[in-house]
């Protein structure tokens, strides 16, 4: 199983990394008030992006919101 | 070593952990090929890195987030660091590209921000995430599924059609059959998990190609000593249900687990399976029983 492999010697699918680094980690505004920490925005970009590649390739967010599960499930 | 004008450089932070236990391996880079460094106040420390302004102020880091190439280096060498930190720590990784204009910036936000950082690290500790998807094959959802497979080509119109409407049954058949699945699956692991987090699935048009549909995406949130077991958990699915695939990521840092415990949302009873399971209900206990008959 890849649990075994150190981690940084993995090639991880940009997708997968994308789902965490976009969508997880704590959200703090920088003290430059970089609205990148805002996820809306960067997926707006990130449509736009992925619609100039080519218009019949989907958004990777099919939803407009994001929606966490609350951890209830192990509750 | 190039002197640079400070004011040309912002702090590029990756994650808040508690005091480490020895300093940063001295050859490990990040973003921006700059070795990460610690930022320590009031019991937490904060792992930066200098980052040229040019790069990550405001407008130009909007740009660049608009070029793939840019945003995928940027974002594994940002993993690059908290892979690194998950092999002495449980590190709290920040959302890419959270920039401060220098170290004071840093330590007002460790200051301000004090006491949700410990509730999530506690939480957090001695913990890894899995994330764990399940794929219904290409075509599972067409055809296959105990539908025959047509011969040859339809005879006639009437038989294209009755083709066309057993195929359709069949993909029915198929896609009930893969919720169904992914319900079990998420609520053995949410018992063997200390919490649970939905992603949207994946589009397959950004998946390896031929991946087919994705039906789960989830991050379980696993104590350390119970990470091997939650994997046989999973392996023992593995083929259980032909056109169906489990893929396993990770360990990963908890990036899925960063809200903040003491969040009243926290405990809200709303339902993350409707996302993948419309028809299933959330998880109440006495369903669990039924599904496993």
């Amino acid at each position: 199983m890849t649990a075994t492999e150190p981690l940084h010697t993995r090639e991880i699918a940009l997708v997968d990394l994308l789902d965490r680094l976009l969508a997880g980690g704590v959200v703090i505004a920088g003290d430059l008030t970089l609205r990148i920490a805002d996820v809306d925005l960067v997926r707006i970009d990130l449509k736009a992006l992925i619609s100039t590649v080519g218009e019949n390739v989907p958004s990777p967010w099919p939803t407009a919101e994001y929606e966490y599960g609350t951890g209830g499930e192990s509750r | 070593m190039v002197s640079t004008n400070v004011t040309d450089e912002l702090r590029y932070v990756y994650a808040v952990c508690r005091p480490l236990p020895g300093p940063l391996h001295a050859d490990l880079t990040g973003v921006a090929d700059a070795p990460p460094r610690q930022v320590a106040h009031k019991g937490l420390v904060a792992v930066v890195g200098s980052v040229p302004a040019r790069d990550f102020g405001h407008e130009p880091l909007r740009a660049h987030l608009e070029d793939l190439d840019w945003l995928a280096g940027t974002a594994r060498a940002h993993q690059k660091v908290i892979s690194a930190l998950t092999t002495v720590t449980c590190p709290l990784p920040l959302r890419l590209a959270t920039v401060f204009r220098d170290d004071s910036g840093v330590r007002a936000m460790l200051e301000s921000e004090n006491e949700r950082l410990h509730r999530i690290l506690d939480r957090i500790d001695g913990h890894i995430e899995w994330g764990v998807k399940v794929w219904l094959a290409p075509g599972a959802d067409k055809a296959a599924a105990g539908a025959p497979r047509p011969s040859g080509p339809p005879a006639s119109g009437r038989d294209y059609l009755r083709q066309r409407r057993a195929q359709r049954t069949a993909g029915e058949v198929a896609a009930a059959r893969a919720d169904e699945f992914a319900r079990r699956l998420r609520a053995e692991l949410a018992r063997s998990a200390a919490a649970t987090r939905l992603h949207p699935p994946q589009s397959p048009a950004l998946a390896e190609s031929g991946a087919g549909r994705n039906v789960l995406n989830g991050a379980y949130l696993v104590p350390r000593e119970r990470a091997e077991a939650f994997l046989e958990l999973i392996g023992r699915t593995e083929g259980s249900q032909p056109g169906l695939r489990v893929e396993v990521t990770g360990p990963w840092a908890a990036y899925s687990f960063t809200d903040d415990p003491d969040d009243a949302s926290d405990d809200s009873p709303a339902d993350p399976a409707a996302r993948t399971a419309p028809a299933g209900p959330a998880h109440p206990a006495g369903q669990r029983s039924a599904e496993r008959a």
